[in-house]
């Protein structure tokens, strides 16, 4: 599979002053194939986390498209094929749901994933405030490796983690998008992280 | 030990006490229902002694039992109305947040509509329009206390549809009816109990002051509006007693109902006992 993001533009609606809107992202061009893992990086406040929500859908471009095997992106109906992990991991769980229901909402998530991300199965019976910041992220990953996934957004996900445990959680996420032929666009301020993971780097200026 | 008497506790023990304070008047309404009404001329006028802890009138009914009885009344008013009024303002807050703009703003309008009129007016006005009585002022009472509840369900609704995490139950190809159940609701359920909880004590005393004014409770049935507007005559007499306890019981009952709704608002969300 394919995904394309065509001219996109998109800028945030300044509510005070009639001055121009400034434009985070225009015409912004990228293809990313499903073999590939394409790492992004610019520095903070050039829209990279923009990009990840355009392209995931969760906000709508001014201008320019998400096509996805050529189709747009918003006429896929129920799951999403692109699935984004959010960088802050307390934001995308919600504190009054345990640790298996948020898992349960995946698109039936595999034991094997769980276990592969060193989640230990007690968890499941937390809630989100009991966990970790590193601990809840690998459940985010994990919910987002669901069977319907085609492509996965890593925006900045293992920032919060240990050098071990990241490197233990990319070893596991390269080998399973490989597999599984899905995938990935990889945003990171870390320049060594992408060269370690990425097929390609692209730089967003 | 330090156990024993953790801050948990002691809004629980509050919590209890109240519930059954509150229980044990309206029990105790219900089963005066006679000697509320019983006049006895041989004991008339009598100031407060063992016997008759709150004194008797000038028909030498108990007054007591009066004060039991019409706060009984009050409280089951206020059950009523505010049970009413709360799932008015649950239903409409909901709708307003989660059917769109246009909703939003029909609903947002009428909010602003009914807050913008004085609550004493517009419930005389409907108490009066019903033919006064029980009927009157429940009706009443529950068509004017709904819009600052449902302000704050509304409110919180649209932050949690911004929250990341029912964006990301969306785009995992929950539904609408999925999203509201499961994400939502429950997250409203504290502010829902503990609005209407505090809904119980406003209910309270506008019944109490509609009746007062004469708009509300018929005169034959012993409610506190009722017994404290016929003191009044009295008191210049030197009969303080008349309203004196009835009124003080008055305040206990919604001060009463004022600490339940802050214990539960402890109980339920803990992050705001710190405010």
């Amino acid at each position: 599979m394919r995904l394309d993001v065509k001219e996109l533009s998109f800028a945030y609606q300044q509510r005070t002053g009639q001055g121009q809107q400034k434009h985070i992202l225009q015409e912004f061009q990228l293809s990313v194939e499903s073999r590939e893992r394409v790492g992004l990086t610019a520095p903070s406040g050039f829209g990279k986390t923009t990009l990840c929500k355009l392209i995931a859908g969760y906000l709508q471009p001014d201008a320019g498209e998400i096509l996805l095997d050529g189709k747009p992106l918003s006429s896929y109906r129920g799951y999403c094929p692109v699935q984004m992990i959010w960088q802050q991991p307390e934001q995308a769980v919600d504190p009054l749901l345990r640790m298996k229901d948020v898992i349960a909402e995946g698109d039936e998530v595999e034991e094997r994933i769980l276990a592969g991300l060193g989640i230990r199965t007690e968890w499941g019976n937390r809630f989100p405030g009991e966990l970790s910041g590193g601990e809840l992220q690998r459940f985010c990953i994990a919910r987002a490796l669901g069977k319907g996934t085609r492509f996965l957004l890593a925006d900045e996900i293992s920032t919060m983690l240990d050098l071990i445990t990241q490197s233990q959680i990319w070893h596991f996420l390269m080998e399973e998008t490989t597999q599984r032929n899905i995938g990935m666009l990889v945003v990171s301020h870390d320049r060594e992280l992408l060269e370690c993971v990425c097929t390609r780097i692209v730089e967003m200026i | 030990m330090r156990e024993k008497n953790n801050r948990r506790q002691r809004v629980l023990a509050g919590l209890i006490f109240s519930v059954i304070f509150l229980a044990v008047v309206c029990i105790g309404g219900i089963l005066c229902k006679q000697e509320a009404a019983a006049t006895d001329f041989s004991r008339k006028n009598l100031a407060p002694c063992t016997e008759y802890l709150f004194g008797t009138d000038w028909l030498g009914r108990d007054m007591f039992a009066r004060t039991l009885r019409g706060l009984s009344v009050s409280i089951l008013l206020g059950m009523v109305s505010a049970a009413v009024s709360a799932a008015a303002a649950f239903v409409l807050g909901v709708i307003s947040a989660a059917m769109g703009r246009t909703a939003d703003s029909a609903v947002s309008f009428c909010i602003d509509w009914v807050m913008g009129i004085p609550h004493i007016l517009l419930l005389i006005l409907i108490s009066v329009a019903l033919g006064k009585g029980f009927r009157g002022v429940a009706a009443g009472v529950a068509l004017t206390h709904w819009p600052s509840l449902a302000r704050v369900i509304r409110a919180e609704m649209i932050q949690l549809k911004e929250s990341p995490y029912i964006q990301i139950a969306e785009k995992l190809g929950k539904r609408k009816g999925y999203l509201i159940r499961k994400h939502m609701l429950p997250h409203l359920m504290p502010q829902f109990f503990v609005g209407l909880v505090l809904l119980f004590p406003h209910a309270i005393l506008h019944e109490s002051s509609v009746t007062f004014l004469g708009f509300g409770l018929s005169s034959e049935q012993p409610a506190i509006g009722i017994i404290l507007s016929e003191s009044m005559r009295y008191l210049v007499t030197g009969q303080w007693w008349l309203a004196a306890f009835p009124g003080a019981m008055l305040v206990l009952v919604v001060i009463l109902f004022y600490e339940i709704g802050e214990n539960l608002r402890k109980l339920l969300s803990p992050g705001s006992a710190h405010e």
